[in-house]
């Protein structure tokens, strides 16, 4: 911030400002959450008991459209950042209220998804494979609604004009958050869906 | 309030200053607002402050290794004798798992977290932290998190699987109570407050130094600090895995570690250990950095080789990711990995090595001080190298797997742990002490203090490596007279000593309580330098005022305030004294800064860690009460992001400008 570079303690040493290095930190820090997820599930996918194995149940047309809406939200998130650096409050309301809108409806297609193969037979603690399967895309489904509220957030707080610091900033630190949790979902993708046991 | 200081200056202390106007909140945030105590216990409650955070880290972490200490006393009491009767099985099982996770998770992490708190901004010369309320989140995180862990005294009996907490002790089978739900869920509550300690120590340091301060002038503290920083970003989020899995196998259903449904039971172990053996880096290497600091002090030398100091601190945190394994010679790995992490183990003993000599030679033709401080450094050498050469006899496995769960491991990691680590953390207390509280804590208690450590924990642990190679087995409750061996090696015998020895080394921990009440009711105010010491930290008042320093010390020397205080003589090439520290410090104020903005006081850090426990609680007993918790977390998180973290002068009624402390204009 301008006003205060007159107090050396509000210079950054390393010219990145404190929000976005904390962030880039904890990113960092999630890939070695997701690592353990994945891990866990690459080691029981086979472990089917008497459950259903994963090739039964798989539906890949359904899944890829679904990742493909998430993948499509990571563009409008961008979209809503070059809002926010160009300072354009409508377009910021507009893309980040249409990204929510797509991370929704891949949850609810997880959420039909999940409902599906438990009606199929593959309840939580049916086998290995279905314990970890929910526990992986669990966590993945939760970190995309996290990031749903603070998009929705963001515009409730964008329409009354009480963004504390700087607007820009906290749009791309959301868009950091997003893009991390869509890269995250194109690992799954590939590790779970498309790679057969 | 935003608090907003004009420097005073410290040398003549000037008469307190009238109260400012009382002044109140105006706008709120979420239902909240403003906390604007600037004294008493709500001025502790909501500070962002990393001094007052640091402190309650410290007093958290010193009241549970009380805690500790008397759990292990009981486990001696029962061990002193055969067949002991002080506590049954189940209890010594609950004994064993506590102590050994509260001394971890509950002291020495805690208390390294303390004095980083306190002590980076001070030795990078900054005002705060990077996210201060962040900060205050992060120890209310950690209390929350250690009052859930011991709750399950009280409901039903604490968790009873070892730290480790292996498979299948752990699953509803062998642990019926409550217990490990309790430990799994204070553990996770407990991890938030590593991982935000985390990103707010890295980003502290890689941004907010002061000018000049290059990384390779930075004190050996932060710099073993930020190291440990870097191994809990890494190594939380895999227990943090493994933890979940735990609690869904618990509590959901799940099958994780259900060796019947076809788990694999070796999943936990190597979750387990690819944080826990970073995690002992985590737990030793502030203490590294606190002698680092204390050696060359009472030396009256410069740290030696300081550069290999800071490289082979580094190179321990990213060797330490590959050795995990070796806590798992005897679980059946095969050859090929076991050679692999074997060999990586015998290499982590190379840059640990490096440190003890750089230290040795540190004091090798020094001027030594023998301070209690001094005598603790010299201890944590001393005793830390017996228990590093036991653990390279780890690292052979064909060796390991003879003593893989004897007490001959117990005497290993009691030598790094308490011969190292806890000793560095006292060489940390009793120096600095006087820049913590102002006074200096009494030498004579504190050399019996350090000799009855040092008596105490050699007669405790060291017999401990011979009941071991007899093959005395950990975590067995009790031990028969018939097969106790005879002669030297007869096991009641060293036994018995290493249960009188847990009492010596308790009247030692006395001893230093003792003294903190001694300290703490003296009147003698310690000098403003004291030891004559040589870093950031000494070049303001005892104790820091609140925003540390009046103005940000521009940095030119690795122990900068030592060059400020010495130059050296061009003809003799000695150094002689061209400042005394009341000088220096005299300098900073006449250049004082004139006004500081540091963050406000906040309500929501608390706020926000108080649905943590309550939600673990739900998942434990009712869905309700997890979703109540839920709630008081997103109304905090709400009342947060709403909240700037210095207030503006709408956020009061009648904003003040008169008072001596507070104003609410921009500078």
């Amino acid at each position: 911030m301008a006003e205060t570079t007159t107090h050396d303690a509000h210079v950054s040493s390393t010219g990145l400002s404190n929000v976005k290095l904390g962030m880039w930190l904890f990113l960092g820090s999630e890939c070695l959450l997701f690592g353990g997820l994945i891990s866990t599930y690459m080691l029981y996918r086979g472990r089917v008991s008497d459950g259903p194995t994963p090739e039964q149940i798989y539906d890949i047309p359904f899944t890829s459209v679904s990742s493909f809406v998430l993948l499509m939200s990571s563009l409008t998130m961008v979209l809503a950042v070059s809002a926010a650096q160009k300072k354009d409050d409508r377009g910021i309301n507009l893309w980040l209220t249409t990204t929510a809108l797509l991370g929704a409806t891949f949850v609810g297609g997880q959420v039909y998804e999940f409902t599906a193969f438990y009606n199929e037979g593959l309840g939580f603690s049916t086998s290995l494979f279905g314990s970890s399967f929910y526990t992986l895309t669990g966590f993945h489904g939760v970190h995309v609604t996290v990031g749903i509220i603070m998009l929705l957030a963001l515009v409730a707080i964008n329409k009354r004009s009480s963004v504390p610091g700087s607007k820009s900033e906290t749009v791309e630190m959301i868009g950091l958050y997003w893009h991390f949790v869509d890269i995250v979902w194109i690992i799954i993708f590939t590790l779970v869906y498309l790679i057969p046991v | 309030m935003a608090i907003i200081e004009r420097p005073t200056p410290v040398l003549d202390i000037p008469a307190l200053p009238a109260a400012p106007p009382a002044i109140t909140p105006s706008r709120t945030f979420g239902a909240l607002k403003r906390p604007v105590a600037s004294t008493g216990w709500k001025s502790w409650l909501f500070t962002v402050d990393h001094k007052k955070i640091g402190l309650m880290y410290g007093a958290t972490a010193l009241f549970f290794f009380i805690v500790g200490g008397l759990e292990a006393v009981l486990i001696r009491l029962q061990l002193a004798a055969p067949e002991g009767k002080v506590l049954n099985a189940d209890l010594y099982n609950q004994m064993f798992t506590m102590h050994a996770t509260t001394m971890v998770f509950l002291f020495v992490m805690p208390m390294a977290a303390g004095f980083a708190n306190y002590f980076i901004p001070l030795q990078i010369g900054a005002r705060d932290v990077a996210f201060p309320r962040i900060n205050a989140f992060g120890f209310w995180c950690f209390l929350g998190g250690g009052i859930v862990i011991n709750l399950a005294w009280f409901l039903g009996g604490a968790a009873d699987g070892g730290w480790f907490m292996y498979a299948p002790n752990s699953g509803p089978v062998f642990s019926p109570s409550n217990g490990i739900d309790f430990w799994a869920l204070g553990l996770q509550i407990a991890g938030i407050a590593s991982l935000t300690g985390a990103i707010n120590l890295i980003v502290t340091v890689l941004n907010m130094r002061a000018p000049g301060m290059s990384l390779m002038k930075m004190p050996v503290f932060t710099w073993l600090v930020t190291v440990v920083q870097f191994l809990l970003l890494f190594a939380i989020p895999v227990i943090t895995v493994a933890l979940f899995l735990l609690t869904f196998q618990r509590s959901f259903g799940a099958q994780f570690f259900d060796v019947a449904a076809g788990a694999d039971p070796l999943l936990w172990q190597h979750l387990f250990w690819i944080f826990g053996h970073p995690e002992v880096y985590v737990l030793i290497l502030p203490s590294f950095g606190i002698v680092s600091e204390v050696l060359p002090v009472f030396s009256r030398k410069p740290l030696f080789g300081y550069p290999f100091v800071v490289f082979s601190g580094a190179a321990i945190g990213f060797v330490g990711w590959g050795v995990w394994a070796h806590h798992m010679f005897a679980s059946g790995l095969g050859p090929v990995s076991v050679a692999v992490f074997s060999v990586a183990t015998m290499a982590i003993a190379v840059p640990t090595g490096v440190k003890i000599i750089n230290w040795t030679l540190t004091m090798w033709g020094g001027k030594l001080v023998f301070s209690t401080a001094m005598k603790f450094a010299v201890g944590l050498i001393l005793l830390f190298t017996i228990g590093g050469l036991s653990g390279v006899t780890h690292s052979v496995a064909p060796s390991d797997t003879q003593q893989t769960d004897t007490y001959y491991i117990v005497a290993h990691f009691h030598y790094v742990l308490f011969g190292g680590s806890v000793f560095g953390l006292f060489a940390g207390f009793y120096y600095w002490w006087p820049k913590m509280f102002g006074k200096l804590l009494n030498e004579r208690l504190g050399s019996l203090n350090f000799w009855f450590m040092v008596i105490g924990m050699n007669l405790t642990f060291g017999p401990m490596h011979i009941l071991g190679l007899q093959g005395q087995p950990r975590r067995m409750y009790q031990w028969t007279e018939a097969r106790a061996g005879e002669g030297f090696f007869n096991i009641a015998f060293w036994n018995l000593v290493a249960s009188i020895g847990s009492l010596v080394l308790a009247v030692g921990i006395l001893f230093f309580l003792i003294n903190i009440v001694v300290t703490a009711r003296s009147k003698v105010r310690a000098p403003l330098d004291p030891w004559n010491a040589r870093s950031l930290e000494w070049m303001t008042s005892n104790p820091p005022k609140e925003h540390n320093f009046d103005s940000i010390p521009k940095v030119d020397h690795l122990d900068e305030f030592f060059h400020r205080k010495y130059e050296e003589d061009p003809v003799t090439h000695t150094m002689r004294e061209v400042a005394t520290a009341e000088q220096v410090l005299a300098e900073l104020e006449r250049n004082a800064d004139p006004h500081i903005h540091m963050p406000s006081p906040s309500y929501w850090p608390l706020v926000l860690a108080v649905g943590l426990p309550v939600v673990a609680l739900g998942v434990i007993y009712s869905t309700m009460v997890a979703i109540v918790g839920g709630f008081i977390m997103l109304y905090a998180i709400y009342g947060w992001a709403l909240e700037p973290a210095t207030a503006v002068a709408s956020d009061f009624d009648t904003p003040s400008t008169n008072g001596h402390a507070v104003s609410t204009t921009h500078g």
